[in-house]
């Protein structure tokens, strides 16, 4: 298809030589069994997200509209202050109360599951834009059987992730088919197959199967009590702290597909393919079927996302019910540079803004529509190291190899 | 950090540049709810709007003063649709905001839900920040307010469109209640009464004799609406031996077209321009900011005029004024200051809410731009119909005393 390309993410043997390998390097590498160079790979991300913290003090100072009625030092002063006790709203509001904490888990889990979904599709050089698309099939699935079983939880759940994962796998595993046989690019597959999966939701919805009696409104009904994921906290019995069990298989996913990745025949062949799909074909492996193992097994980490929003949260479906957290996936995977370990960092940061993000609104009517600024602007730092090495005068070691293969190859 | 801020002056720009458009973005919102706040306020008939809107109880018609020093924090959950809807969310924010401005002591805050996974964390984050009295706005909420309000039997609430029953979500499918909901208000409307007017009025205004509407999502706040036009077009057709035909809803299945949104413009242009091809010279969209793509189309083919809904058009969406024939208020901000005085005032929710044309929580706003396409006999004839079905009670015995006669 195209001519060979250097492996983009070289080890960083340069820097390891340079510098003496440094113990806390060397705890990291052990403890992931990966090979780089953690202060540098650390260094860009945590300060994109210092900076992108920065430009948006800026922009809630400046969007101030009592500034610009009548500027004056207090008024200056007033929202100065103002973007300060919006940006301790955020702190506080995601990790500042055992209530706060819960929150960001529960906004994390989905997160972290959808953003894993992203970055496997990187490692494996596909660009799957459809996490969206996978959350809801995956979510259906769970409802069709939540609404349709009932046995005890400690089966009832596993079963509802073992659903959700092939609804996703299935609906990622058709853009990976189309593009291994006809070779039409899986940025567009999966783009398409994101608008046939919300219409399809509505149609589902309406039908007899899943809409309660008497309503006419595209809604399910509620999913069996025992398909719940059981409260982390319910034994507190206080129903502010929604942390429910979806965090830990979201971290449970996230070590498996680390494991799967690096440690297993099949991992070294899907970033074999990312690599360099003819050098893999060379090698004898079957690219085909990795294009469709990887888009599926994409979907099915998205499918499991749909259901922790189905079966940790609303316990019922209505129309998106994914939540955009499909499309927030592809950033936080650039964030995490598509590792699991990096994925589920960016998952709590993304979690705890959108938890301290409500606070922040609430208390200080600075609207949550700034979330989505400082995540695209930690993915514009991220996109942008230049910019970073010349905000903070820093090396910033390796650039970030190149995460997917562009159009046509 | 902030030294080489100063330093490099091209990388300051460019935040600048970043900055000012942030600024220009968070300058449209204030800007969009206070010309709607206003209007709202204004095309309600304050004159009708009772202390204590309880038509089956003899409530005090003026409320004492209340006790000094008392504040009362009022927090509104708004549905998709967005504060700045130009409809539902605005009028109830307009009534937030009316309560602010004239009652001592209160104090409001929004929150928007972007999708339906927001609703719950929304509440909850109000209870959270200690709120009096939480808002919620549109049965789409039905689900996670009767859930937040089970939960936390202290927490005072009010859900426009809804009022607790023996059904789902306030009951198990058994019809056994989950909870008394002593701390929640319904705030619902007879919208039907003031659509009936529309479509008496639609029916008499068209020139081809076909009329048309389509609803957001088939639930019954929208389809009261639709319901009630259409019976509407049907009372002209009877009384006047016409054959005026409606198109987009069928009374007796329930069914019609939707757009399964409250959010696209696009659909609210496609599908008006569905009903204008088969015919319809005036198209009733129920389905909040989505009207807006309808007004649009019959602006730029001068084929159609709308009939708003929820709000006076006129005035929340009055670049379009010249397509509007009238529209379907439903005084949603009445409901929502009443609540706030009731909590501010007798410490507690008062009655349900049921808005009539007979205490003017529902309504047809003034003609404005097409006054001319009403003819002064159609007006008088509407208003007359208005007094009957006040004189009746509801519209459903209004037409039962029709029929028998």
């Amino acid at each position: 298809m195209t001519e060979p390309q250097l492996p983009p993410e070289t080890p960083a043997e340069d820097n390891e030589s340079a510098e003496p390998e440094s113990r806390w390097t060397a705890f990291m590498n052990d403890l992931t069994g990966v090979n780089v160079d953690w202060r540098s790979a650390l260094l860009v991300p945590v300060l994109a997200i210092i900076a992108a913290l920065a430009v948006s003090v800026v922009i809630i100072v400046v969007s101030d509209i009592e500034l610009w009625r009548e500027f004056s030092l207090s008024a200056l002063g007033d929202a100065i202050g103002q973007a300060g006790s919006a940006m301790w709203a955020l702190f506080t509001g995601s990790f500042g109360s055992l209530a706060a904490v819960s929150s960001t888990l529960a906004f994390s889990a989905p997160l972290i599951l959808a953003g894993l979904s992203v970055a496997i599709g990187f490692k494996a050089g596909l660009f799957n834009i459809g996490a969206e698309g996978q959350m809801l099939m995956g979510g259906m699935a769970a409802v069709a059987l939540g609404i349709t079983i009932d046995i005890p939880v400690f089966l009832n759940v596993p079963l509802a992730v073992i659903g959700a994962m092939i609804g996703g796998g299935i609906w990622g595993g058709i853009a990976g088919l189309l593009r291994a046989r006809t070779g039409a690019h899986e940025v567009i597959t999966t783009i398409m197959l994101n608008s046939i999966a919300g219409l399809a939701v509505i149609w589902m919805l309406s039908t007899d199967f899943f809409q309660p009696e008497g309503r006419q409104d595209p809604v399910s009904e509620d999913i069996a009590v025992s398909a719940r994921l059981p409260r982390l906290l319910g034994f507190l019995d206080r129903n502010d702290l929604r942390v429910h069990f979806g965090i830990v298989v979201a971290l449970l996913a996230a070590y498996a597909i680390y494991w799967v990745l690096f440690k297993s025949t099949i991992g070294f062949e899907f970033r074999a393919v990312g690599f360099n799909p003819d050098a893999a074909h060379y090698a004898g492996m079957k690219v085909t079927w990795l294009y469709v193992s990887v888009m599926g097994l994409a979907g099915g980490l998205a499918g499991i996302a749909g259901m922790t929003q189905i079966n940790g949260l609303l316990y019922r479906a209505s129309p998106g019910f994914a939540a955009g957290i499909g499309f927030d996936a592809i950033s936080l995977a650039l964030l995490g540079r598509s590792h699991p370990a990096g994925v589920v960092a960016a998952g709590f940061l993304f979690g705890a803004l959108r938890a301290g993000g409500l606070d922040m609104q609430v208390a200080t009517d600075v609207p949550i529509d700034l979330i989505g600024v400082i995540q695209a602007l930690v993915v514009v730092f991220i996109a942008a190291p230049a910019l970073i090495r010349a905000i903070f005068r820093v090396k910033t070691g390796e650039e970030i190899g190149q995460l997917t293969t562009g159009w046509g190859t | 950090m902030f030294s080489a801020f100063k330093k490099r002056g091209a990388f300051l720009a460019l935040l600048f540049s970043f900055a000012l458009v942030a600024a220009a973005c968070a300058e449209d919102e204030p800007a969009a709810t206070s010309t709607a706040a206003p209007a709202t306020t204004a095309a309600a008939p304050t004159t009708a709007a009772p202390t204590t809107a309880a038509p089956t109880t003899a409530a005090p018609t003026t409320l004492p003063p209340p006790a000094p020093g008392r504040e009362v924090a009022a927090c509104q959950v708004s549905d998709t649709g967005g504060i700045d809807d130009a409809s539902f969310n605005a009028s109830a924010w307009a009534g937030a905001q009316r309560a602010e401005a004239e009652l001592e002591g209160v104090s409001i805050a929004f929150l928007e839900s972007t999708d339906a996974a927001d609703y719950r964390p929304n509440i909850d984050a109000f209870i959270a920040e200690g709120c009096d009295v939480i808002l919620t706005i549109g049965f789409l909420l039905a689900n996670d307010t009767a859930a937040a309000a089970a939960d936390n039997p202290n927490q005072l609430f009010a859900i426009v469109d809804q009022s607790p029953g023996p059904f789902p979500p306030w009951a198990d499918a058994d019809g056994n209640m989950l909870s008394d909901y002593a701390n929640l208000r319904g705030l619902t409307f007879q919208t039907d009464e003031a659509a009936f007017l529309a479509g008496y009025m639609a029916a008499g205004a068209s020139e081809t004799g076909v009329v048309g509407t389509f609803g957001g999502l088939p639930i019954p706040p929208v389809t009261i609406f639709m319901d009630g036009f259409v019976r509407g077009v049907d009372y002209y057709n009877t009384v006047k031996d016409a054959s005026v035909v409606a198109l987009g809803y069928d009374v007796e299945s329930g069914e019609g077209q939707f757009t399964n949104n409250f959010d696209s413009l696009d659909d609210g242009r496609s599908f008006a321009e569905t009903l204008v091809n088969n015919g319809a010279d005036i198209v009733l969209p129920v389905a909040g900011p989505v009207g807006l793509g309808s007004a649009a189309l019959c602006q730029d083919t001068g084929a159609c005029l709308i009939v708003g809904v929820d709000a006076d058009w006129n005035a929340t969406a009055a670049e379009f004024s010249d397509v509007i024939l009238t529209s379907i208020l439903k005084n949603i901000d009445i409901s929502i200051f009443n609540t706030i005085n009731n909590v501010l005032v007798l410490e507690s929710l008062g009655n349900p809410f049921n808005g009539t044309l007979a205490n003017g929580g529902v309504g047809l706003a003034a003609l404005q731009d097409n006054a001319d396409r009403v003819s002064s006999e159609l007006a008088q004839e509407v208003a007359d119909l208005n007094d009957a079905i006040v004189a009746a009670g509801s519209l459903a015995e209004f037409l039962a005393s029709m029929a028998d006669a």
